[in-house]
């Protein structure tokens, strides 16, 4: 295939997915008798800057989140648990910190380390059964999640500090908080400092599966894994590392909020972002680039549906499936371009074996 | 085979994640339409322009939102306001708070009002951003936070008080002399509601049998503790089901199932409300088991903070909505109370008096 078609095709699917979803929420918006104008009003007009600012910050939060996803998928392992990774991972890092241990920006460090270590530990759990007793990492990873919400209550209650009516980890000491890029003079909040851990994962992610023998084993036993198996690789240690991997970058999708805005772990720690990197993975393909594509999809959608609500009526309900049928119908339009694609390729195979066949009979006619 | 399951499986959590459970969302607009059928910020014109963000849960929880609806639906009548509601979604973040608050100030909304604490952090700064548009935020510490913003208000309330009227009402009703309560999420705010119930119930007869339980033990699982009616209805069934014969709940929309499970439960099973008179709204079926209802006058504050602002007297800081004030209480609908309401009202006087101190904490 041309090196046109493999760039093309993909770049197809998506815009074709893209308009499919906006017809089908137009559709429902007419059902509903929503304000469909209002909509598409809304969602078409440039984001003010303070929206932009915040729809980096989730980009680069969601990057983390469906990185995560990704590593597992990678290896065909559902990582369905990392919501309760990155909980868990948030509410020891902000306990830590607030120890004050170590000075300023050593503390953050430690606290980042400490963030991926406890992510690592809680999938790897599900790893680990999973090799040893075979459970499945879906139904351990969910149940995980039970458990870290219940956890994390339990040591909130005993450890904890009340403001007001909220429950939350000790305030970490000042010259541990991260500060914001200013990207516009006139919004007073930035990017996120920490938001720069979503384009190191992103490299490293890269880099470990393109360009390592351990990538090489990932994509070959999340192919294949009797092909693996023959071929020497030990699928069981894969699935452990991979788990592990997987729950260290969940370990960091609290991290750059936490720092920069609340200072504690607590009631403003968002939620539900573990569940969203199922979809910005799904979304981005388990690629590296695809996976900012799909966050940075998440995060304007998102980001609108404030807007949509208070300036066009529109439930958030309608966005959060607008969302959902984005990631239905890129899967389905990577399905049928991948069927296009095989197709044409076996055309061309086709007809270039007939043309060397007419050149075999061609030249022995000759030679006759 | 495996692999085509796991990926069904991923997909069906993925989609539960992302439509965050589309049942709850329908039935909240199928209640909305039953409690307040007309939506009075369509089309009202006038001053002042009310903003109002909403709680997980959103209006038609038949309770804690909708107490917050009632005020502004009154603001509406009675003083010619205009308004506007914004929803919030389990998985909002801080950021997320903030824009909602600023795009309501944008549009010229003001006063801003934010219903429920986890507000609080967004409204300190969106105030200090907008010095002209005054925010209040329901059961708040904002300013706790922004000290001294002179346009932002707490309006918080003593549910504790209200909730021991209820609990000397569950007590002097039980004839198994065991009650129960179930709870939302494990927070600060509902071990309010459960310590004022508890030492309401003992103030009656320290040896009744107190059943508590909470929906969920994560603190920042809103959708299990506060938009549960499965849950509710399960962790109440339990409590009928093992003697129990008054329950009241703190749980918000999950509190429907508590009423459904007094309905399956039968005869001389009751049910207390919370935050709204539920009497009003509930099923004909359920309403001979709406004992009362833990009034949490969320509309007074918000109709009083109108009206303030209108009237140019907004009170900063901490506004407090106690006993004294008929901040909370409890409710008469369906006359089931009647006959000990004598008794409740003293135990309202000796609250008020100072005679007793209802505990915050269980």
């Amino acid at each position: 295939m041309s090196r046109w078609m493999r760039l093309g095709l993909p770049v197809a699917a998506v815009v074709l997915a893209l308009v499919f979803s906006g017809v089908v929420a137009t559709l429902v918006l007419l059902f509903t008798g929503d304000d469909v104008v209002g909509f598409w009003r809304v969602l078409f007009t440039w984001p003010s800057e303070r929206d932009l600012v915040d729809i980096i910050n989730m980009t680069a939060i969601l990057y983390l989140s469906g990185a995560a996803a990704a590593i597992g998928f990678r290896m065909n392992l559902f990582n369905i648990g990392v919501e309760g990774q990155y909980r868990l991972a948030g509410l020891f890092a902000g306990a830590f910190a607030a120890q004050g241990l170590l000075p300023g920006k050593l503390n953050v460090a430690a606290a980042i380390l400490v963030a991926m270590a406890v992510g690592a530990l809680w999938a790897g759990i599900a790893g680990v059964l999973r090799v040893w007793r075979g459970v499945s990492e879906v139904i351990s990873t969910i149940m995980l999640n039970a458990i870290a919400g219940s956890l994390i209550g339990f040591l909130l209650v005993k450890w904890g500090e009340s403001t007001g009516n909220a429950r939350n980890t000790k305030m970490m000491p000042e010259d541990s908080w991260t500060g914001f890029f200013r990207l516009f003079p006139d919004v007073s909040d930035g990017a996120y400092h920490l938001s720069l851990l979503a384009p190191l994962v992103g490299i490293a992610f890269f880099i470990l599966v393109y360009y390592t023998r351990f990538g090489f084993d990932l994509r070959a036993a999340g192919a294949s894994e009797s092909a693996a198996v023959s071929s020497g690789v030990s699928v069981k240690k894969m699935i452990v590392v991979s788990m592990l991997l997987s729950g260290a970058v969940a370990g960091l999708i609290g991290v750059p909020m936490m720092f920069s805005e609340a200072h504690q772990y607590g009631s403003a720690f968002q939620t539900g972002l573990g569940f969203t990197g199922i979809a910005v993975a799904l979304l981005g393909r388990n690629h590296p680039m695809g996976i900012a594509f799909g966050a940075l999809i998440f995060a304007f959608l998102g980001q609108q549906a404030n807007l949509l609500n208070i300036l066009a009526g529109v439930s958030p309900d309608i966005v959060n499936m607008t969302q959902g049928i984005i990631v239905l119908s890129v899967v389905i339009a990577f399905e049928v371009i991948r069927r296009l694609a095989t197709r044409i390729e076996q055309r061309q195979v086709a007809t270039q074996l007939d043309a060397e066949r007419q050149g075999d009979t061609a030249l022995k006619g000759a030679s006759a | 085979m495996r692999t085509f399951a796991k990926m069904a499986a991923v997909v069906m959590v993925g989609a539960l994640a992302l439509t965050g459970c589309g049942k709850t969302s329908s039935e909240k607009d199928n209640n909305a339409s039953g409690s307040s059928s007309v939506d009075v910020c369509k089309g009202s014109k006038g001053e002042p322009k009310v903003g109002v963000a909403y709680d997980v849960g959103g209006r038609g929880d038949q309770s804690f939102n909708d107490s917050a609806y009632r005020g502004l639906e009154k603001a509406v009548k009675d003083l010619g306001a205009s308004c506007i509601e914004a929803k919030a979604t389990t998985s909002d973040n801080d950021s997320i708070r903030e824009q909602r608050l600023q795009t309501l100030a944008d549009q010229g909304f003001n006063p801003v009002i934010a219903v429920g604490f986890l507000y609080s952090p967004a409204a300190a700064k969106v105030a200090k951003a907008n010095p002209n548009t005054n925010f209040a935020v329901i059961d708040g510490y904002s300013t706790t936070i922004a000290t001294d913003a002179k346009n932002l208000s707490d309006l918080v309330f003593a549910e504790n008080e209200g909730s021991y009227l209820v609990g000397v009402a569950a007590a002097l009703t039980s004839k198994s002399k065991h009650v129960g309560f179930i709870g939302g999420t494990h927070g600060d705010l509902i071990k309010k509601f459960e310590a004022g119930y508890v030492a309401g119930v003992k103030s009656i007869d320290p040896k009744i049998k107190i059943d508590i339980q909470y929906l969920t033990e994560d603190p920042s699982d809103a959708a299990t503790g506060f938009e549960n009616p499965a849950g509710g209805k399960q962790a109440a069934t339990a409590m009928y089901q093992g003697g129990a014969d008054v329950v009241y709940h703190a749980a918000g929309k999950s509190g429907l199932g508590l009423f459904e499970a007094a309905v399956a439960a039968g005869e001389g099973k009751w049910a207390i409300g919370v935050d709204s008179d539920q009497y009003l709204t509930a099923a004909k079926d359920q309403q001979p088991h709406i004992l009362t209802s833990m009034l949490k006058r969320i509309d007074t504050a918000v109709f009083e903070f109108v009206t303030a602002f209108k009237e140019g007297k907004v009170q900063s800081g901490f506004v407090n909505y106690d006993l004294k004030v008929d901040g909370v209480g409890y409710s008469t609908s369906g006359g089931f109370v009647d006959p000990i309401k004598a008794q409740i009202d003293a135990a309202a006087d000796k609250i008020k008096s100072g005679e007793v101190k209802v505990p915050e904490k269980p």
